[in-house]
Order: C-alpha cells, then structure tokens, then sequence
C-alpha cells in the first residue's frame, strides 16, 4: 500500500496544511470553538503581527488550561488597541497595570492563585502575562527578571517588533542594527541602529535557567501552538519570545506581514529554538537558506540600506549577525 | 494579651492576625522588622495559607501586590522613604485600580542626602497618591491600625498606608495589649473584592480612560475617600467595643477645651508634646494639643471644629514642603480659612533630628508671645548654613553641599546626644 506522510508544508507554498490533520491536532483556530481570547473589533493596524500572534499564543493557551487563565498586560500597541474601552477584545479576564511591572502583577496574580487552591479552590487557573518588547526587554526587565529567579508559575510572552511602535517606533533595546526608528534615525555616517548593542532577551532567559524558554514567530503559528501548550504543561517560570513583524513601523505591506516573518527565521537572523532548565533542547531549522538581503529589502527601515548605492559592507555585517545565529542556534541541518 | 515587644513585631503580628494571604518584602530600614518577622510565621507554618514573596524591588513588591489584590487576595507589603519613592508609579497604580492593599510606612526620611532615621517626607509625599494615610502616635496604635486599616480599605475598595515612625515606634520595644484572633475575626470579615480577576466572570480592567470620563472617574476617587470620613468614626466605635480600647479615629484634642494655642501634630512626637503640654498647663498656661491621625482623607471639618476656639495654632511638623512651608500646616490653613487665627508652621525633626521637650518648652512660650515667624525650623543650626552660603557666595566650586556642612560640623553623633 502506498503511504503519504502528512507534509505541514506543501510542495512550493509553506502553507501549513491544517485540514490534513486529524481534528485533535489541529490549530485551535481551526474549530468554530475556538476562544477567540483577542476577539475581532480591536484597532491593530491592518496586518498586525502583534495581534495575531497573541490571538494564536492566548487561545493556545486557554485550550491548554480549558479556558481557566488570566492574563496581564503591559502598556503598549497590544493594550492600547485590545481596550478602546467601552469596547474591549479581551474574552479573558484581564488586567493592564503599567508598562514595566506585568510580569510581577503576573506574580502577584499566581500567589493569590496558589493561596486560594490552598483554601479549596477546585479549579486550577492559570496566568500569562505579556508585552511587547520594549516592556520587556527594557522598563520591564526588571520585575522580569525577579519573576525568573523566583520560579513563578507564570508563562511571559514578548510580542518583538523590535522597537515602542505605540509611542511612534522609537528603538528599544530589541531593535536590530542598521534598523531605522525615530530616534535612530537613517541619517548620518552611519544611518539607523548602531551595532554592537542590544540584547536578544530569550538568551537572557536560558541563563536564568528557567524550566523553559523558547522563541517563535508569525510565520509558523502551528509551531507557536506547539510551544504555549507545552509551556502551559510546564509548572514555574516561563518565557515565550516571537518575532511579529509590524507593518507600520517596518514600513512593509500589510499582507507582507508572515512572509517578513518567515524572512527572518529563513535568514538565521531570527533563531527559533526551545531551551529547557538553560540547555538548548531544539532548533527550529530554516528549511531554505536565503540571503539576509531578501529580508532587509522590502522593509523601508532598512531603505537606507539599498540606495542608489547598497551599503554591501552594513548588509555583510547583518549577514555575519545570521551565520553567528546559525551556527550558535544549529539551524542548518547539514545532514540534507 | 499583655506584653512587651518590639513595634515591628507588634505589628507584624496583628497583620498575621488579619489572615492576609500574599505578602510582598523587600528590605528598608526601618521598615524590615515587620516583614521578617512576617516571613518566618509563614515559612514555620504559622500563618497559612499565605504566600510570602522576596520581590526584586519595591516597585515590584507594589505591582505583586496589584496583582494578588486584583486576584481576590488580601494583601499586605511594608516599606520606607526610599522604597516608597521606588514604587510610585505603581503606588498610584494600586489606588487607581482600587485595590485595598494595606501597606505599612515606616516614615524615614528622603535623601539625598541619604538618611535612614525618622520624618515624614517619605508618606506625605504620597498625600496626593490617593492613599488612605494614617499615622500611630503609639505602638499599641500601630497595631491597632492595621487591623481596621484592612476593613477600612477593603470596605471602600482603596488601599491604606499606616504609618509609624521609623525607629521610634518600629524599634522601640513597648507594651502592648495584642488581641486575638477571635477579636479580629470578628471586627474583620474576609475579603471580599469589588472586582476580582475571575475565568468565570472575566472583565477587563485597567483600560484607557479618555477625557470623556477621567474626571469622574478622577471625582469618585475623592468621594470614596470623604465617605472614609463618615465611615471611620463607626468603625473606631467598633473597636472599642470588640477590644476594649479607644484607637484610630480623624483626629484627638488633648486639654484643648480652653486653649488659647493649640499645637497640632502627627505620630509620636505627640507624647512629647503632650507631656510639655502637661507641664505648662501646670504651670498656668492655655494650651492644649491636636493629634491627626487620619491625614487623608484630610477631616477638614474636625480640625475646624477642633481649632476654631484657639488664639494661634502651631502646626508641628516632621516635614517640609520646599518652597513653601509646611504640609501638614497648609492643610491646617485650609481648614481654618476665614477664620482669625494665627497658624505658625514650625518645621522640626528632620532626618531624626530629636524633638526635645527643652525645645518645645521654648518654642511653645514663643508661640504664646506671637514671637514666632509664620515658617521656622526648630533647633536649626543657623550658623551651619551661613557658613555654607558664604561660602558659596565666594567660590564656585564649592563641591558638595552636605559632605561640606558635615566637614564644618565635625563628629555629629556626638552632638546629637
Ligand atoms: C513608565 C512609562 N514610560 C513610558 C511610557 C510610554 N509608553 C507607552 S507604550 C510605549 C511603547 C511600547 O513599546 P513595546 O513595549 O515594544 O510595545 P509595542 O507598542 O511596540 O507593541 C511607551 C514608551 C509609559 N506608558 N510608561
Ligand atoms: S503600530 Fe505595529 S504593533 Fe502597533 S498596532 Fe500597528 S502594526 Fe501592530
Ligand atoms: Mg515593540
């Protein structure tokens, strides 16, 4: 009997063949039961990544609690656009506080949950806090870091789109070299972000050797499924990191959003990995290397890359920048 | 019971009392006692079920807080001067959310320059956090504090500072009358929150509020706190009945019926005060004393009625707006306007400076002779000061101010014995 095993990607397209799966192991979007923990309505650009990665990531993770979950939220795109209040898109109950102390409200959330489980509490809620990366990896890098050490039972999810796109794309600490914000401007010698700075936090993460950490992005929203559930099996600290383009602020095209996405983890210049108690447990591998050129071009932050004459020398730094994620995170698999 | 403990541990124990169920701590001095102790009764077992939680700091131990609160547990943190600027933004957070947080102050100074002993600069720069803030003139207060504090903010859905002078209270080792658990139970119910974070009931909470409803979201602020006004008067009675003591309350008037000057202050300084008082009436004079327990909501209309029939008041205050004066006296001004008394701001004790009885005797006669400026600062080294501005009229760099003025003063523990 011939045998055709089930391909996620179809010959050509990428497209992730969800209806070739058997129901249980389908995207949680794919059933009309689906939560809809960040219901439609909200004010997110048209092809927000942040949106729809959190769509994916929330109501993962309410399938992996049976809809027992409570979220916090940081200051920023997320918040602002989920709660134009009297509207609100959040189907969860959910809390803003400020931009840097979400993953201590988180905290603070779950010892009110562990006390009242200790009192008799039958049900067993959970809690995810999230932000983007400026609350993140900046202002909030604090109260995480402390949410880290202490093991608290709370899954933190950054939304990188590498830089405060509420406040009007300033640059954080996540925005990439050579990127253009508003206040790395693309002017001067050396146009845009500088090198030699930043922090990629999920690293920052496996070195507080936290039960798990891992990174994803857009393009692949089945793998991002995979990993809240699994982060959701985990009890104490956790972190979830992925990449979401912003249409916006990366000056790409709305319906360019998972492409871009894709982009960056097909360059290496995003490595999507899982760690486990600080080792490195796997790597997403890229499937089909490409230049980091066809990442940067589209995106009119990095314009100033391809004037009339390219910056061949800033792209070459950018392109080193990929190959040290390749060969750090092992995302080629030379065994092809 | 009777005994003798430590402020810290005294209070520490009461809030044990009060059941609460996540405590936040980082340390502070003179703040640290409580919380220690606090942690041990929940590592031993004593107090359970109750998370205990080792923050990063303050402004993590606030927003934890936030978060448990708005979970449906009773919480509790305790902090200092710098601490508590730490945690500002989330301070004003906590009372924007209504959380009914209860929190200890252990009032110490500001810096710079740094100075761990005894003011009010670090709570009264919060009188405008939207905060409930009472300040304990004893231990036993103290204590008695935190317990209604829970009710009091739990009732209106509005977090409450207690304050207690550092080291002067926190430290001091005193008697006091600890209740039991039975008595709190029964002065406190358990908590039960206005809104709680809830998968069978989700809200949302803390969304953008536009011009549209701020103010009155800003207004039902206030009016839930002038309904504290009308609530803590009932609830002090309460407690005398279910304790068997007089404590809490808006604010205490000691020999004041026929005083020609009264002197109005906050916290333990008021023993001080108290007894001078005593002595001078002894000796003939008309004055009397108003202790403010309830700073905020600030009982407008009880310190009126308190003052009204008074020649001059001295506000006495651990405190100092600069720039102006007084905190504490320009909320007295306030709530004297239009009537004709002198009110003398007098600035005393900062930064652990000893507010001495030999001074208050002299300042007091002062006051009575109207032979005190309407701001001074009690027992200021003027010379100190002359000679630091001198010297800063004739350099420019003239370098740091307080490691320069310390340098003229010499060894300054030994003056301050
Ligand atoms: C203490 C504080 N500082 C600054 C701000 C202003 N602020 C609000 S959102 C934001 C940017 C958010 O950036 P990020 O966390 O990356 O989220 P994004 O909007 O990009 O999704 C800033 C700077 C604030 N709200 N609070
Ligand atoms: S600015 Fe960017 S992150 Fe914010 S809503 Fe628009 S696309 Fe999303
Ligand atoms: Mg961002």
């Amino acid at each position: 009997m011939s045998f055709q095993p089930v391909k996620f990607y179809q010959t050509g397209t990428f497209t992730v063949g969800n209806r070739l799966l058997p129901a249980e192991e389908r995207s949680v979007q794919a059933s009309a039961k689906r939560f809809n923990s960040l219901n439609s309505g909200h004010r997110a650009c048209q092809g927000c990544g942040e949106a729809l990665g959190a769509r994916y990531a929330i109501d993962a993770a309410m399938e992996a609690t049976h809809g027992q979950l409570i979220c916090a939220n940081a200051t920023g795109c997320l918040e602002v656009f989920s709660t134009p209040y009297p509207e609100t898109s959040w189907q969860v109950p959910w809390i803003h506080s400020l931009f840097g102390n979400t993953a201590a409200v988180a905290t603070g959330i779950a010892a009110a949950l562990k006390v009242k489980r200790l009192k008799g509490a039958d049900r067993d809620v959970r809690v995810v806090a999230q932000g983007g990366d400026g609350g993140t990896t900046d202002i909030g890098f604090g109260c995480l870091s402390g949410m880290f050490e202490r093991n608290d039972d709370v899954l933190y999810i950054c939304y990188d789109n590498g830089g405060y796109m509420n406040t009007g794309i300033q640059r954080s600490s996540a925005t990439p070299p050579a990127a253009r914000t508003a206040t790395t401007m693309a002017v001067g010698p050396e146009p845009g972000n500088v090198f030699g700075q930043g922090k990629f936090l999920p690293a920052i993460a496996v070195a507080h050797e936290i039960p798990y950490v891992a990174t994803a992005t857009v393009a692949d929203l089945r793998d991002l499924e995979g990993k809240v559930r699994r982060a959701m099996e985990i009890r104490g600290a956790r972190y979830i990191h992925i990449l979401v383009p912003c249409p916006l602020g990366w000056g790409t095209a709305s319906h360019e959003t998972i492409q871009i996405a894709r982009l960056a983890k097909e360059t290496g210049l995003f490595p999507v990995f899982e760690a486990e108690h600080g080792e490195l447990t796997s790597s997403l591998k890229i499937r089909k290397q490409v230049p980091v050129e066809e990442y940067l071009r589209p995106q009119k932050r990095y314009a100033h890359l391809f004037g009339k004459q390219p910056k061949v020398d800033v792209i070459a730094r950018l392109q080193a920048l990929a190959d040290r994620n390749i060969r750090r995170y092992g995302l080629l698999d030379f065994d092809q | 019971m009777l005994k003798q403990t430590e402020g810290s541990r005294a209070v520490a124990e009461a809030v044990a009392l009060c059941r609460p169920e996540v405590i936040c701590a980082y340390p502070i001095s003179p703040q640290t006692h409580i919380v220690e102790a606090l942690g041990e009764m929940v590592k031993d077992g004593s107090l359970a079920p109750c998370e205990f939680i080792n923050v990063e700091s303050e402004f993590a131990a606030m927003s934890v807080a936030i978060g448990s609160s708005c979970a449906g547990a009773r919480t509790y943190t305790a902090t200092a001067s710098q601490g508590l600027l730490y945690m500002v933004e989330a301070v004003y957070n906590a009372s924007g959310l209504g959380l009914p947080i209860v929190m200890t102050v252990a009032n110490r100074a500001i810096g710079a320059p740094i100075n761990i002993w005894n003011d009010h600069s670090d709570a009264l720069s919060q009188r405008d956090s939207g905060w409930l803030q009472l300040f304990a003139e004893t231990n036993q207060e103290a204590l008695d504090l935190h317990i209604q504090a829970f009710r009091l903010g739990e009732e209106l859905s509005l977090p409450v500072m207690v304050c207690m002078d550092g080291f002067i209270l926190t430290h001091a080792y005193e008697r006091v009358d600890m209740p039991t658990q039975a008595q709190v139970d029964a002065y406190l119910p358990p908590f039960e929150p206005r809104q709680v974070l809830d998968p069978a009931e989700p809200v949302s909470i803390g969304a953008m509020v536009g011009p549209e409803a701020f103010m009155e979201v800003r207004y039902l602020a206030h009016a839930k706190q002038m309904e504290a006004l009308k609530l803590i008067p009932g609830y002090a009675n309460e407690f005398r009945e279910i304790f068997g003591r007089d404590s809490g309350g808006l604010c205490h008037t000691y020999r004041a019926d026929d005083a020609e000057t009264i002197v109005v202050a906050m916290g333990s300084v008021l023993g001080t005060i108290k007894d001078t008082v005593d002595q001078m009436r002894d000796a003939g004079h008309k004055i009397g004393v108003l202790g403010i327990t309830l700073f905020r909501p600030f009982p407008i209309q009880q310190v009126r009625d308190a003052l009204h029939n008074a020649k001059r008041v001295v506000v006495l205050e651990k405190s100092l707006a600069v720039g102006l004066g007084g905190i504490l006296a320009t909320n007295v001004r306030m709530a004297l306007s239009a009537l004709p008394i002198d009110v003398y701001t007098v600035v005393a004790g900062l930064g652990g400076r000893p507010i001495t009885r030999r001074s208050l005797h002299a300042l007091f006669r002062k006051a009575e002779q109207d032979e005190i400026d309407a701001v001074s600062f009690l027992d200021l080294n003027r010379d100190a000061v002359d000679k630091q501005l001198a010297r800063e009229r004739a350099h420019r760099r003239t370098g740091p101010a307080a490691e320069a003025m310390l340098r003229d003063l010499g060894v300054v523990a030994a003056k301050l014995a």
